[in-house]
């Protein structure tokens, strides 16, 4: 190692003083707890007092594959990641494509659009709460369409898709805006070379949009997954903390926390949850960045 | 040019069925908060209020003596939290960016490697270590482990390499130390880039359901979106109640939007999902 000057040692010095708060914070409450982590996921903890530790190998990773509220959790986190990722990127692309064709209002509708970006999960899942009542805004409307109604809160074949379609809503817009930022970066001469060559309005959407947007796409659906993997506020609030009606809007983080902080004794088995979750995650990224084979631009 | 015109009437269509679509359960929302509880339970369904009351927004207030509480709550969080990131974010963000010392580049590493870890993992350990520490049900529980962000300390440190160095120079000559420069003279320079850490910052802060739910148990500690939870299971159903609470919850936010507007679409790339 080499012998620092002083004016070297005085920089690094300051360095560390500018470092030391983020570090001190990431260390005790990001690093310290993944390992932490690691140490609970192999053990059964009680909180009784003071916390007690015994350990039990891979025990809280096998007790998954038999434990049917787990299974129940996952295939509905499933569901709701397969529906609602394609659609919400593709209604995405669609708004930002049709806001980017240069017509008035622009700075209207794109204000308008945010709204939902800008509320709470917990306001969101209120309003929409309400509009699903049984004899609320969305049952009338249906009604008045003349199509059936649902009991959307209390009837397990609907509440998920009612929680899909209120996400949808909410997330869709916030990736309209980053498709908007790429859009405008997609040089006008693409498009007018294709209108010589005699294209219309969607051939030109789906050869010179979507396929310049690549990249960008792979990022929306990457935040998507990252996002609706961990579904865990509107489940809560629209089941009161049960993933009800009959475990239809039970997910993975939500049964995660249940097993935590709802039921004694199963903390470490929640802990081992999370990490199967974080692997989860992990390989769709992964997956989806090799079957886009594109570099990511972010 | 026939055939554009209606093309443009088709992006008109989408765009505006979009915005109604968007627009409609907030307006429903506002209206019903402006209802009175029979016109509620009547299910009747019309946007203006039969009888326009603002009676709604006094009852939540003393219905709820906690409601006042609350929004404290949430408001002192969410400011003190957005303050200490701005504070230590840029920090970190300079030091990676400006400064050399020994172990940059495996620290530099590490950030980028907390941006990888999902908030579910460290969740639980978190819960104990804050029970181990005291901090649970208290302001500095809910602030400091989310007073410093991984995704913003990189983008300070994108904005600071990027940064002209002659205006330190410059200070330096003028005989400012280090952090004079830093503080009077980096960090006010550094606006558009604060701006838009201030929006999402603040909004993951005032928006945060699940990590107030674990932390705070006292009625009087919690944040909005817990008492709007509780208060939607006391008035289960009086949604006059529960619309006015959620109307009152939002408008910091748009205010908030209102003044900042110009930097979302900056800030927007930096960060993940809501």
């Amino acid at each position: 190692m080499k012998m620092l000057s002083k004016k070297d040692r005085r920089e690094a010095g300051q360095g560390y003083l500018f470092l030391l708060p983020a570090l001190l914070v990431l260390g005790v409450f990001v690093i310290a707890p993944i390992l932490y982590a690691v140490f609970l996921s192999f053990h059964k903890v009680e909180l009784i007092g003071g916390a007690t530790y015994e350990f039990r190998g891979l025990d809280n990773f096998m007790k998954v594959t038999f434990d049917d509220r787990a299974i129940i959790a996952l295939k509905n986190t499933a569901i709701y990641v397969a529906i609602v990722v394609p659609t919400q990127t593709f209604l995405a692309l669609v708004l930002a494509a049709s806001l980017n064709a240069g017509l008035k209002g622009q700075k209207f509708f794109r204000i308008v659009y945010f709204l939902p970006t800008l509320t709470s999960s917990a306001v969101l899942t209120l309003i929409f709460m309400w509009m699903y009542n049984q004899n609320g805004l969305i049952n009338y409307v249906l009604k008045f369409l003349n199509l059936p109604t649902y009991n959307w809160i209390g009837d397990p074949d609907v509440a998920l898709i009612a929680i899909m379609i209120m996400n949808i809503w909410a997330t869709a817009p916030f990736f309209m805006v980053i498709y908007l930022a790429a859009l405008q970066d997609i040089p006008d001469s693409h498009y007018e070379a294709a209108e010589l060559d005699g294209a219309g309005p969607i051939q030109k959407f789906w050869h010179i949009t979507v396929p310049n947007l690549r990249p960008v796409t792979s990022f929306v659906v990457i935040m998507g997954l990252i996002g609706t993997f961990q579904l865990f506020d509107q489940s809560y609030i629209f089941s009161g903390g049960s993933g009800g009606p009959n475990n239809s809007t039970l997910t993975v983080v939500l049964l995660i926390y249940q097993y935590a902080f709802k039921t004694l004794g199963t903390m470490g088995y929640a802990t081992a949850i999370a990490f199967m979750l974080a692997i989860i995650i992990l390989v769709a990224t992964l997956l989806q960045r090799k079957f886009s084979k594109e570099e990511s631009l972010y | 040019m026939k055939k554009r015109t209606a093309g443009r009437k088709a992006l008109y269509v989408i765009l505006v069925v979009y915005a109604i679509i968007t627009v409609i359960p907030f307006l429903w929302a506002l209206s019903s908060s402006f209802k009175t509880l029979g016109e509620i339970v009547s299910g009747s369904i019309n946007f203006i209020p039969k009888e326009f009351t603002l009676d709604n927004y006094k009852q939540i207030f003393t219905r709820e003596p906690l409601f006042g509480r609350w929004l404290f709550n949430s408001l002192f969080i969410a400011t003190v939290g957005t303050l200490l990131n701005l504070l230590f974010n840029s920090m970190a963000g300079y030091a990676l960016a400006r400064l050399s010392f020994p172990g940059k580049k495996s620290i530099f590493l590490m950030i980028l490697a907390v941006l990888m870890i999902p908030f579910q993992v460290t969740l639980i350990p978190n819960f104990l270590i804050l029970k181990e520490l005291g901090w649970l049900n208290s302001y500095q529980g809910m602030i400091i482990p989310g007073a410093v962000n991984a995704t913003f300390i990189f983008m300070m440190r994108q904005f600071f390499i990027n940064f002209p160095k002659e205006v330190e120079e410059a200070a330096a000559i003028d005989g400012l130390g280090r952090f004079g420069t830093f503080f009077r003279i980096v960090l006010p320079l550094a606006k558009p880039a604060l701006a838009a850490q201030t929006i999402f910052v603040f909004m993951a802060f005032w928006n945060d359901f699940m990590r107030p739910l674990i932390i705070l148990s006292d009625q009087d500690m919690f944040t909005l979106p817990l008492g709007l939870n509780s208060f939607k299971g006391q008035f289960i159903s009086f949604w006059n109640y529960i619309m006015a609470a959620s109307m009152v919850f939002t408008l910091p936010i748009i205010v908030l939007y209102a003044f900042f507007n110009r930097y979302f679409v900056k800030g927007i790339k930096f960060t993940g999902d809501k």
